[in-house]
């Protein structure tokens, strides 16, 4: 019963390490890799928006109204002659990096990342209380969860929007809502299965609290198939994000949204002028297809790996 | 009446399966991994060929190139596989379809997965010979009734009406094997076919498979990790040891006279049931298999051999004869034979140092029940029914001393465990631990308590939380108990892997670096990380490989002498049990049918249920008389037991009908022995052992 002689060097991972492998793994999928650089794209550029171009998102050329593109305008102008690309960008900076919360105040990152953010928190909380407790408990917050299904996202949505009113914070508000109930269940089908585990026994055996054993044993556990939904779901938020602006319910005007310059746009187009709603037509569908691209080529590759 | 027209034609000395020199390799991200290398055997004619080895080792890959079942990213590299007499490899599909027909047939390890689950027996069973013979469905049928009375199935025109899931596991490996040989195979592999049975139902499963050779004449090709097993169905056996067949001999050769260093290792790992806890230790094999990428350029064994020397690391040794038919892959072999193999004295003085202590309950358990309510199987009935898990058990545990409980599956053993740590709330009766009452669930108990009590449990895969470093798993119960002072922890968790014979540098691996043997220790030492006086083992090393197996089991008997912790350890394994125990308990469908110290159990006066458990034990050596005595049916549902002695309706000692009405007395057999039968002692003294062993054995260790 000798240990073996073999002297390991030590196995933790640094930082970098972990940084590295993770890329690895993007790397190995030609989908995630596709997905990545469309989603840096807009990140980057959204960071980056005072940098990447001259004008302001509010600024209005009466000029320059319903343009094509050129070298001033590199996208075009809108109707009011506001500089498509500068809106672009800044739309994404909304969605993406910064929550605009009153006009002098702005919480860092994005409406849809928060709006996703909050709906896992309180999401994965019900699914890994329902999960794991089970009996009545979870039969109690799963029925109210289905009946939330039970609406039209778009219904809600504009239920939502239409009793607390169009503003960033309600947008956050109404993603995380809508959200929650799709992520209870996944959280939970992935806590039934975690719970049977006989690391979880030992937690119960050794006398750990109800929180230590959801959030510190189980949640970790799950966080793979987490993530991976979270990505989609973040591709969802924009999306509706989208509709809610084309619908009037977004943020409110004259702040640069996507949805609403869809909307605006559409009036222009057969008068010729097609540019004002292509555009962020095009920026919402890149944007969500590359997250959904990242999404999946990740939940492949790392089911490869198991 | 099944003719054997093909067979006719085969010249009488031809193997049936000759396999020369045959490397098999997957292709896997890392590069091609070779699973199989230079494999050479040969199956006759009514002969059952034993592979042997340890989880990884290859052996499923020979039985797959053989079939052709490879999968995707598997190839044969190198070799030949002679089926009477045509080579297989490099052959297309169909070509492999004509030369094959339907003449190999394959048994795998969980005849659930072979049936189809919503056809009845008899149609899949007749769509076998209509579609491969095209028989009428009527003639199909007849066949297949005498098929199952042939594989000794009880009212087999019954069972032909019935779904696979209504059959208990014996029974439907027994329809998967007359399946196979409905074609009349001249082949017949089988992979591990009842390594997921039960002891008393794997014997009976045995039995046939070895009648099988004399009733049809069949090459059969068994594979199996379980060297008694392998002891009981085969005539020669192979050893395999990563990817390598080490050791070819016949079965008496190869248990008695084994020549192979790895062969002897792996002999000496088992425990055997004629050891007892104080005469015995076993002696694992040091270090571990080696991964398939990473192999030794030499000799394989070479890093975990006793005998090497310098010359075996340069070139891999050649696969000789060196009996009449016994091969083998070793360059010393003649000297390895002779050498006859010394313990390290310190393991054996260690062993030899402790005596029996005062027995101190530390545990007590009376007339404990545990029932599970059970879903009524009509919508508007009201009434509970109950699955009477543990049914009036009464235990004791003694301070430093181990517990062993065994059974077959479903006879309450887990639930007692869950019971006692605190998992399950009992019904009714008393549970008693260090003088406190233990009734309550394990969130409502003192810290004390909790502590005093812990746990290890069985899958070395779950056993661990995979998001957590091995030095944090061990380091949160030092936490949670204040064991120890905050800024000491890490050297209190270095201490323990060190007794566990993990080195500090285990600290920070993640659960998915460690193999099963060493995730079961790390899980050991977070079970004894609290200093508890009482530790359950729940099948603890059921699965693990036997080498490894024997590692783990001499830890516990380490820990023990050294902390004097008190065990409970509960297992299906009769000698491993037997190996460990200082008293057992018998259980069956949630009774104690007897306890007793480990010598009074394994001897007589034994109750009937105990006799029948030790008769159908596999022994590993050839040579081992053991009385034949197999039970009938299946064993009854807990949600209604049968009256009277709960064993009467299996019992080949049945008295009459005082078993089906009164419950059986506990009779005293002297020294804490308790029988609960109702034969009169006298009788149940004059039965003979169960098992004699001839104890002269070549690779005796002491």
């Amino acid at each position: 019963m000798t240990v073996s002689e073999e002297v390991f060097p030590s196995a933790k991972p640094s930082f970098l390490e972990r940084l590295r492998d993770s890329l690895l793994i993007l790397w190995g999928s030609k989908t995630a890799m596709v997905g990545l650089t469309m989603v840096m794209f807009w990140i980057v550029v959204a960071l980056l928006a005072p940098w990447v171009t001259k004008y302001s998102p509010t600024e209005q050329d009466w000029q320059a109204q319903n343009q094509g593109p050129s070298a001033q305008h590199w996208l075009g102008t809108d109707d009011a002659g506001r500089d498509i690309w500068s809106r672009l960008v800044y739309g994404a900076r909304v969605i993406l990096i910064q929550t605009p919360v009153t006009d002098k105040f702005s919480l860092p990152i994005g409406v849809a990342v928060w709006g996703v953010l909050l709906g896992l928190v309180v999401g994965s909380t019900l699914g890994l209380v329902g999960g794991y407790l089970g009996g009545w408990i979870d039969e109690i917050i799963m029925r109210l969860l289905d009946a939330m299904m039970a609406f039209p996202v778009i219904l809600l949505y504009m239920i939502i929007i239409a009793a607390v009113g169009p503003s960033a914070i309600n947008v956050v508000l109404a993603i995380a809502i809508v959200g929650t109930p799709g992520i209870a269940r996944l959280v939970r089908s992935l806590t039934l299965d975690i719970r049977t585990r006989e690391y979880i026994r030992a937690a119960e055996v050794r006398g750990e609290k109800l929180w230590y054993i959801l959030f510190v044993e189980i949640l970790p556990n799950a966080s793979g198939p987490i993530l991976i939904d979270a990505m989609l779901r973040l591709g969802y938020a924009i999306f509706a994000m989208g509709t809610l602006g084309f619908l009037g319910l977004g943020l409110p005007p004259p702040s640069p949204d996507w949805g609403s310059m869809v909307a605006k746009g559409r009036r222009f187009i057969l008068a010729g002028s097609p540019w004002a709603a292509l555009w962020p037509a095009v920026a919402i569908a890149s944007l969500v297809v590359g997250l959904n691209l990242l999404a999946d080529g990740l939940r492949e590759e790392t089911q490869r790996y198991r | 009446m099944i003719k054997g027209y093909q067979r006719m034609k085969d010249r009488k000395d031809l193997p049936i399966l000759r396999v020369e020199n045959l490397s098999v390799a997957y292709a896997t991200r890392k590069g091609e991994v070779p699973a199989v290398r230079d494999v050479s055997f040969e199956v006759r004619r009514g002969e059952t060929f034993g592979m042997v080895g340890e989880s990884g080792c290859g052996k499923s890959t020979v039985a797959f190139s053989i079939v052709n079942f490879l999968g995707p990213n598997g190839r044969i590299k190198a070799g030949r596989i002679f089926f009477q007499g045509q080579d297989l490899v490099g052959r297309s599909e169909r070509e492999l379809r004509h030369l094959r027909g339907n003449r190999i047939a394959m048994v795998y390890q969980d005849p659930m997965q072979a049936l189809n689950p919503s056809l009845r027996i008899g149609e899949q069973m007749a769509e076998v010979l209509i579609v491969h013979q095209g028989l009428k469905r009527a003639e199909a049928e007849e066949r297949c009734i005498q098929m199952l009375e042939r594989v000794y199935m009880p009212d087999p025109a019954n069972v032909m009406r019935r779904y696979p899931h209504q059959l208990s596991g014996g029974q439907q490996q027994r329809v998967v094997i007359a399946m196979a040989l409905l074609n009349d195979p001249a082949l017949l592999i089988m992979d591990e076919p009842t390594t997921a049975l039960d002891v008393t139902v794997e014997a009976a499963v045995l039995d046939l498979i070895a009648g099988l050779q004399e009733d049809f004449d069949t090459a059969i090709l068994y594979i199996s990790h379980n060297l008694g097993v392998i002891a009981r169905v085969s005539d020669q056996v192979g050893v395999m040891y990563a990817g390598q067949l080490v050791e070819r001999a016949p079965v008496t050769d190869l248990f008695l006279k084994p020549l192979h260093p790895y062969t002897q290792g792996l002999l000496r790992c088992v425990p055997r049931l004629g050891q007892d806890k104080l005469s015995s230790y076993l002696l694992p094999i040091r270090g571990q298999v080696p991964s398939p990428a990473a192999l030794p350029s030499g000799c394989i064994f070479e890093p975990r051999c006793d005998f090497a020397r310098p010359e075996c690391r340069h070139g891999m040794p050649e696969y000789r004869q060196v009996a009449d038919g016994h091969w083998v892959r070793c360059y010393f072999a003649e000297e390895v034979a002779g050498a006859g193999y010394q313990p390290p004295k310190e393991l054996v003085a260690e062993m030899l140092a402790t005596a029996r202590k005062e027995r101190e309950p530390v545990l007590r358990i009376e007339r404990l029940k545990t029932y599970y309510e059970a879903p009524s199987p009509k919508l508007f009935d009201r009434r509970k029914r109950y699955v009477r898990a543990v049914d009036d058990v009464s235990l004791e545990a003694y301070k430093g001393l181990t517990l062993g409980i065994v059974g077959e599956s479903g006879c309450g053993k887990s639930t007692l465990a869950r019971t006692i740590i605190g998992l399950e709330r009992p019904t009714d009766g008393k549970l008693e631990f260090m003088g406190f009452d233990i009734r309550k669930p394990v969130s409502k108990r003192d810290l004390e308590i909790i502590k005093n009590m812990q746990m290890v449990f069985q899958n070395p895969d779950s056993t661990l939380n995979p998001a957590f470093s091995v030095g944090r798993q061990i380091a949160r119960p030092l936490e949670l108990f204040k064991v120890v002072p905050k800024d000491q922890i890490r050297g209190e968790v270095i201490r323990l892997l060190e007794l566990m014979k993990l080195g500090p540098n285990y600290y920070d691996r993640l659960p998915r670096q460690l193999s099963g043997g060493e995730k079961q220790r790390v899980g050991i030492a977070r079970a004894l990380a609290g200093r508890p006086e009482l530790v359950l083992c729940d099948e603890p090393v059921s699965a693990l490989d036997v080498s490894v197996q024997a590692a783990v089991l001499n830890l516990l008997l380490e820990i023990q002498h050294k902390l004097g912790t008190t065990l409970i350890f509960i297992a299906h394994d009769l000698s491993v049990v037997r190996f460990l125990s200082d008293y057992i308990a018998v259980m069956y469908l949630g009774k104690v049918m007897e306890f007793g110290t480990a010598e009074q159990i394994y001897a007589p006066p034994y109750h009937p249920y105990t006799e029948a458990l030790l008769s159908a034990v596999p022994i590993p050596d050839p040579r081992a008389e053991q009385k034949h005595v197999r039970l009938e049916g299946t064993v009854p549902s807990a949600l209604n037991p049968p009256a009277g002695c709960r064993f009467h309706t299996r019992c080949p000692r049945k008295l009459g009908p005082i078993c089906e009405q009164e419950e059986p007395p506990w009779q005293d057999a002297g020294n804490g022995h308790r029988i609960y039968c109702h034969i009169p002692l006298e009788e149940l003294r004059k039965v003979e052992p169960v098992i004699t062993l001839h104890t002269d054995n070549a690779i005796k260790v002491r």
